[in-house]
């Protein structure tokens, strides 16, 4: 056996120049973290049984410590180190485990465990009479640890592991409630989704691996000129863009990100709005300095980005239910990140950090309120609510401080991202122009200038979304209902609060939060280090400030024109029909059918038609290829030939002619056998009395069984007419041909070596063994053994199941 | 399917077998023989005895259920291969020790040997659970 791999041993290494960080400690606390949240997966659902109405308290103060130490990183990352760890994984393949947390990887993980603090809280209360909680705590862990991997990844085979793990993670959770089909059809289309596109994406990082000379990323990303002047980037970037848009939901693949909504709420705030659908935007931002700039780049991302915008941002309106309209405005969003990592500019990429940030808080906030609301009134429609400020006062602050954010009105963190919106599609044009010496290319001047007036209308109607679900609902005369109202736990209304508040004080602390948070982030997507203007919550009179006013004013209007919009909007979705999701469907059905229809013909049952396509199909597959390199061994003298071999053949040939014509079943049985002995005897004359002896009990073993089931079987009888026989003699013939010919071709070509010859010299002085037979099936090959007795049990509990159901069967019948 | 003479021939002739299907297992590493079959030889006088007498009669003859037989096999199996991880070598990497048995001479004894046991068992187990179900119905 061939050695698999040395012994795993742990090493912890820093990379780079400017890390001026104490490696070792930090590092292996990052390390350490990650495995804390996996690890706190697999005893979740005992903690729960142990702890029970406190779990989601004890869970959330240990995600909250990881980020404050996440957040106490901060500093040193904003002063250029970026954390670096790894051990080995796979040496034989050259993988490493390695993490790497610079800004854009530190702030993706801040959002990750500070939202998924507030995320296990509030599960905690909205799923608090659920009996499947404490494996609702094991999966959504599973998901945080999976997509702390993601961002946190500085290998790509780590990462597209992890990004795996996601959309596995997302599938059980989105299906958490696996009684529902709605659920689970919901479930199999994200994941079939995602995962189609995962695998897109592992060709594309592989090639971009092969194309950069490494799977490491920090080697990847300062290796960007290699990789876009490579042959395959063309293909890499289709690749690696077909993966991120099935995850982040970009045109034409939004349609699962709505379905989605059948999870629970956590779920939805936590993956489908703040987080996982973000990894395909993450993984863009992440690959711009190896892939971005070209023209290609742009102008695919801009036209994919601003599509999404628009189109999600439409879909919104055509929804009732407060999950499925936040969801399109998700999709919306998503699209403008994209279109801003496509134009690449300083400022777009400056704006897309501070929307990302932005959206998470007041979307996260947003998505946990339509549960709460959902959750005390048991509606689920916007336009059934009404009232619920007096009712529900602190989910309502909540409700309007995310409103406000993403409405864009100061002083939020929301206005800052819109205005910053708008300046980088405003000046991208002129921006792309000066930087002559910039890799970004000129060619996209013109449709980038027309990106203002979609984002503009795309905004308006949004605006549309957010009065809908964070303002309505609160205000006006409360609705009568079966379920008066009431302000809900702790617990769900944390979930809202927290995120919405802090919207607020980050719109208060833009430089720090520029400084601190943004900057570093910016400067890990543009690769170099870069000077821009200091955030600022006021600008004074601009442009973009004149911008934000007409998204308001003309939001305000399209908001009192709503019926007619919402009508329009219902008109639309007649073209749904042929719309991406219809086709999903109709795919999904073809697949279907297509794997019915060959199972009905391949697995027809009938062991007879087994055969016939096992056979014939190898005749045609080995035959073909041995016609063309047929060798024969000369045969110099017949002579050698025994009358004992003669005798032999023609014992075997005899026996098998009686088991062909026998006419009652123990003659065809008995025939076999005769055909099991010869075939033994001659392993006896050319010395292989293992084999032999196997044989033996074999064949014995097989004819008392064959008696055992007479009793069972239907009378004998002779199926096939005299075309079937001939069909089936030409069919034997020619395979028997075959295995003739390919035997004596292996014999006349034995130019290599012959690796019984290794076996036969190690095994007494290796493996203790005379018997090389036996020393091959327990040693040299043991692996191959263990396999073949695992099929060989798994086959008699197959057997014994078939009889068991069948003799269950009959008893039912008696009864 | 009565008869006293394979009856009587079974009760002599069936501990006999297994005797010698546990020397075939033994020697295999060095004569022919091993656990595949060995384990075929122990699962023929069984059905030798489920012949003589009743499917049941061999059932009880075999003391535990074959699906029992079966598990012990394969982690008898898995066991082997897990002892070389746990001293540092690759899966299933063979071990050997050697020791003196006064009056018994010089034994070998290694993992490969407790890998052919459990094939012996995973014999014996699927040829009495598909044979005993299909003699049982």
């Amino acid at each position: 056996m061939a050695p698999v791999g040395k012994p795993v041993t742990l090493f912890l290494q820093t990379f780079g120049q400017q890390d001026t960080h104490p490696a070792s400690a930090v590092t292996k606390i990052m390390i350490e973290c990650l495995l804390t949240i996996f690890g706190l997966a697999l005893v979740a659902p005992f903690l729960h049984w142990a702890l029970r109405s406190t779990t989601h308290w004890f869970l959330g103060a240990i995600v909250a410590g990881i980020t404050t130490w996440l957040a106490l990183q901060l500093p040193a990352v904003a002063s250029g180190a970026t954390l670096h760890a790894a051990f080995a994984w796979v040496p034989a393949l050259g993988v490493n485990f390695s993490l790497m947390a610079d800004g854009l990887g530190l702030l993706m993980a801040l959002i990750i465990c500070g939202i998924g603090t507030l995320i296990v809280i509030y599960a905690g209360g909205y799923l608090a009479d659920h009996p499947l909680l404490g494996r609702f705590y094991a999966y959504i862990l599973l998901f945080m640890g999976s997509m702390l991997g993601v961002v946190l990844a500085d290998n790509i085979i780590v990462l597209f592991i992890f990004w795996e793990l996601t959309s596995i993670s997302s599938y059980l959770l989105i299906g958490f409630d696996h009684e529902r089909a709605a659920a689970r059809a919901a479930a199999l289309k994200a994941l079939l989704v995602t995962s189609l596109g995962g695998l897109a994406l592992l060709a594309g990082l592989l090639l971009m691996g092969t194309a950069a000379g490494s799977y490491e990323l920090n080697e990847i990303l300062t290796r960007g000129d290699v990789v876009r002047s490579h042959t395959l980037y063309v293909p890499i970037l289709i690749l690696i863009l077909l993966g991120a848009a099935t995850k982040s939901a970009q045109f034409p693949f939004h349609f699962w990100l709505p379905a989605a909504m059948e999870a629970p709420s956590p779920v939805s705030a936590y993956l489908h709005s703040a987080t996982m659908v973000k990894a395909g935007v993450f993984l863009l931002a992440r690959l711009t300095p190896a892939l971005g700039g070209t023209p290609a780049w742009q102008g695919s991302l801009v036209a994919i980005g601003a599509i999404t915008m628009l189109v999600g941002a439409i879909l919104s309106l055509s929804s009732d239910g407060l999950k499925r309209i936040l969801a399109y405005s998700t999709v919306s969003v998503l699209g403008t990140l994209t279109m801003l990592i496509g134009i690449g500019t300083l400022t777009a990429i400056q704006a897309a950090v501070l929307y990302l940030m932005a959206h998470a808080l007041y979307k996260g906030a947003l998505f946990l309120l339509a549960g709460s609301v959902s959750h005390a009134t048991h509606l689920y429609d916007a336009d059934d609510l009404g009232g619920l400020a007096r009712r529900m006062p602190l989910t309502a602050v909540a409700g309007f401080l995310a409103a406000l954010s993403m409405m864009g009105i100061p002083p939020l963190l929301g206005f800052i991202g819109k205005e910053s919106l708008y300046e980088a599609t405003m000046t991208a044009a002129s921006e792309i122009g000066k930087a002559g010496t910039d890799h970004y290319s000129t060619g996209w001047t013109r449709p980038i200038m027309s990106l203002t007036p979609l984002a503009v209308a795309a905004h308006m109607l949004l605006f549309v979304v957010v009065v809908r679900v964070g303002v309505r609902p609160f205000l006006g005369r409360s609705r009568p209902s079966a379920h008066p109202p009431q302000e809900v736990s702790p617990s769900l209304w944390l979930g809202p609060l927290v995120p919405a508040v802090v919207g607020i004080i980050g719109g208060l602390l833009a430089g720090n939060v520029g400084s601190l948070i943004v900057a570093p982030a910016v400067m890990a997507v543009r690769g170099e280090p870069h000077e821009a203007a200091p955030l600022a919550l006021w600008h004074g009179l601009t442009p973009e400030l004149a911008l934000s006013a007409l998204t308001l004013f003309g939001g305000l209007i399209l908001f009192a024109a709503r019926r007619r919009l919402v009508q329009a909007a219902a008109s639309l979705s007649r073209l749904a029909d042929w719309g991406p999701d219809a086709g999903y469907d109709r795919a999904l059905a073809t697949l279907n059918l297509a794997a019915k229809t060959q199972t009905r013909v391949l697995q027809n049952g009938y062991l007879r038609w087994y055969l016939l396509t096992v056979l014939s199909v190898t005749v045609l597959l080995v035959g073909y290829p041995l016609i063309e390199h047929m060798e024969l061994p000369e045969i110099k003298n017949l002579s050698d030939i025994w009358h004992f071999e003669l005798m032999l053949a023609a014992m075997t040939l005899i026996s098998a002619y009686a088991a062909v014509r026998a006419t009652t079943r123990l003659g065809a049985v008995a025939a076999l056998g005769a055909v099991g002995y010869s075939v033994a005897l001659i392993y006896v004359y050319y010395g292989a009395p293992d084999l032999a002896m196997t044989q033996f009990l074999i064949e014995t073993l097989m004819v008392i069984l064959f008696v055992l089931v007479f009793y069972h079987l239907p009378p004998f009888s002779i199926f096939s007419g005299r075309a079937a026989r001939l069909r089936d003699t030409l069919l034997a013939l020619a395979f028997g041909a075959m295995m003739t010919m390919l035997i004596l071709t292996t014999r006349a070509n034995q130019s290599q070596p012959r690796i019984s010859e290794y076996f036969v010299e190690h095994s007494l002085t290796e493996a203790h063994g005379r018997n090389i037979v036996n020393v091959i099936l327990v040693d040299f090959r043991a692996i191959d053994t263990l396999g073949e007795i695992t099929v060989l049990a798994v086959a008699a509990v197959g057997v014994f199941a078939l009889l068991k159901l069948r003799r269950s069967a009959k008893k039912e019948e008696m009864r | 399917m009565k008869s006293v003479i394979l009856s009587t021939a079974s009760r002599l002739v069936h501990p006999l077998l297994l005797m010698f299907s546990v020397f075939l297992l033994l020697r295999g590493h060095n004569e022919p023989g091993g656990g595949f079959s060995g384990g075929l030889m122990a699962a023929s006088a069984f059905v030798l005895h489920a012949l003589a007498h009743d499917a049941q009669t061999a059932r009880r003859a075999l003391k535990v259920q074959p699906q029992t037989l079966i598990g012990a096999g394969l982690l008898a199996a898995l066991a082997a291969g897990i002892v070389a991880l746990a001293i540092g070598e690759p899966f299933l990497t063979g071990s050997w020790t050697s020791f003196h048995m006064p009056g018994l001479g010089e034994w070998t004894l290694g993992t490969p040997l407790l890998f052919d046991v459990g094939v012996y068992l995973v014999v014996v187990g699927v040829s009495m659970l598909i044979i005993l179900s299909m003699a049982e119905d």
